[in-house]
């Protein structure tokens, strides 16, 4: 436990629910699919042809010119940052920038931007290749973007753990702050992959549902008739902020950012660890760190893609790591996996269920998995008292992360 | 063949596509860096663009001459 307290005073997204929290987490509360069909040319010749894909396109937001030199994942980053430093209020408050830092982070990257100057290049040749490439394929561009939204000069850290990304890049967050290296941290993740060959390339692993004919049933973790992950798409961010430094600017405070636990499973480089232990291990260090006992956790937003792999060692983890008691859900069911940007829009998630007193729904749930032992809130949104909860990340090269969230 | 006018107006329309410049104030006399705010990665946007719509081979040596829209039109008139 750490005595450094750390709230969260910002939040920014643009999902597939909606361009920006507001209406993201309307759209969940309501039990809204954000999965629709891939229309595009190139989505005839595969095997998945859905995918749940933003709600507001970037350059309905950011200027012709600009969206030139960004990849999609940098310009949705910006998007969501912009949002979260906006919802701070921390503009103007005469923040030293070099006690601002940002920890950001994307699954894939630039992998859009690559392919496109790669068919550029075969095309046309490499005179025409981009002299934009390379900050627009770089892993740290988002991050580094973000970084110049707001000015930081405390550190710009990239971050990358495949679907746990945004979850580990919040927990830096908080490590930075503890560790007094910021004040204020800009913390989040993006991902923009809806593109043919990271839809092969996970399509080839059979892990992402084929039920191209009923898009919006598609991502349904923990139903007996689940059959993979649906891919999406966006960006979330969220103002990690030492306590009293909220408080002497008297800013509204939405949560405590109160513990975190990372593991690694060393079990198998995408296979999840059938009995959930480093999951096990990351909740139970997270709930330690932030000085509470498994009881205190009311509702835990679960990683849960709707994988037939993924979904039930994570409800064996959370009984075996925090109880029987939690109303758990999985929002992917409304926004697809998110992959690297799934944890930073799950914290958003989190965080608006403590605000609000309600556990948004797990929507496509007609047939439980019969090892479903844990109340989860199906269909509808559930009132409930939330003093604390958790938010899981899990990702391929056995990455875990639990954040834990109280009320300020 | 184009007259210079023809060419300002196509390096016009370029740094507008590249470079978001407004086509109005693209003249002659105007410096690329410090009239027009054309940064060093946006004009290899342009000089490739402007090889493709003129026909002509601007190599990176020659580039650094082209201080202005004037220079560049007089290159391209001279080697189109």
């Amino acid at each position: 436990m750490s005595t450094v307290d750390v709230v969260v005073t910002g939040l920014g997204a643009t999902t597939p629910l909606g361009g920006d929290v507001a209406s993201t987490w309307d759209a969940m509360l309501a039990g809204r699919s954000g999965v629709s069909s891939l229309t595009q040319e190139w989505a005839g010749q595969l095997s998945v042809r859905i995918a749940a894909q933003i709600a507001v396109d970037p350059s309905e937001v950011i200027e012709r010119v600009r969206m030139r030199r960004l990849d999609r994942s940098e310009a949705m980053a910006i998007v969501a940052a912009k949002q979260a430093w906006a919802d701070s209020g921390l503009e103007g408050t005469g923040l030293d920038p070099e006690r601002l830092a940002v920890s950001f982070g994307s699954g894939i990257g630039g992998a859009i931007t690559l392919l496109d100057q790669d068919d550029i290049l075969e095309k046309s040749g490499p005179r025409r290749v981009s002299p934009h490439t390379v900050p627009m394929l770089m892993p740290n561009g988002p991050a580094a973007y973000v970084g110049l939204e707001v000015g930081a000069r405390a550190g710009v850290r990239a971050m990358a753990s495949a679907c746990a990304t945004g979850a580990e890049a919040v927990a830096l967050g908080l490590d930075l702050i503890r560790a007094g290296r910021a004040d204020v941290v800009v913390a989040g993740s993006t991902e923009a992959v809806i593109h043919p060959l990271p839809i092969a390339g996970f399509a080839s692993m059979r892990a992402m549902s084929t039920r191209n004919d009923d898009p919006e049933r598609a991502s349904r973790p923990w139903d007996k008739n689940r059959d993979g992950f649906v891919l999406g798409e966006g960006a979330g961010a969220l103002i990690l902020e030492r306590a009293d430094h909220a408080a002497a600017r008297g800013a509204t405070v939405y949560a405590r950012l109160a513990g975190a636990g990372i593991t690694s499973d060393g079990y198998d480089i995408v296979q999840p660890d059938p009995e959930c232990k480093g999951g096990i291990r990351a909740m139970s260090m997270a709930v330690r760190d932030a000085g509470l006992t498994g009881a205190d956790i009311a509702h835990v937003n679960a990683h849960a893609t709707s994988t037939p792999a993924g979904d039930m060692g994570e409800v064996l983890g959370i009984r075996a790591a925090v109880g029987g008691h939690p109303v758990i859900t999985s929002t992917k069911s409304m926004t697809g996996h998110l992959l690297g940007a799934a944890g930073a829009l799950e914290s958003i998630a989190t965080i608006l269920a403590i605000r609000d007193s309600v556990v948004p729904p797990t929507i496509n749930l007609d047939d439980p998995d019969e090892r479903l032992d844990l109340d989860v809130a199906a269909f509808k949104a559930r009132p409930l008292d939330i003093p604390a909860a958790m938010n899981n990340s899990f990702g391929f090269g056995g990455h875990n992360v639990a954040l834990v969230f109280t009320r300020p | 063949m184009a007259t210079r006018e023809e060419i300002t107006s196509g390096l016009g329309e370029i740094l507008e596509e590249v470079a978001g410049v407004n086509p109005d104030d693209v003249a002659e006399g105007k410096s690329f860096t410090d009239d027009l705010d054309v940064d060093s990665l946006s004009m290899v946007e342009v000089v490739v663009a402007a090889e493709e719509k003129f026909g002509v081979k601007i190599p990176d040596n020659e580039v650094q001459n082209l201080k202005t829209v004037g220079d560049a039109v007089t290159y391209i008139e001279a080697n189109a």
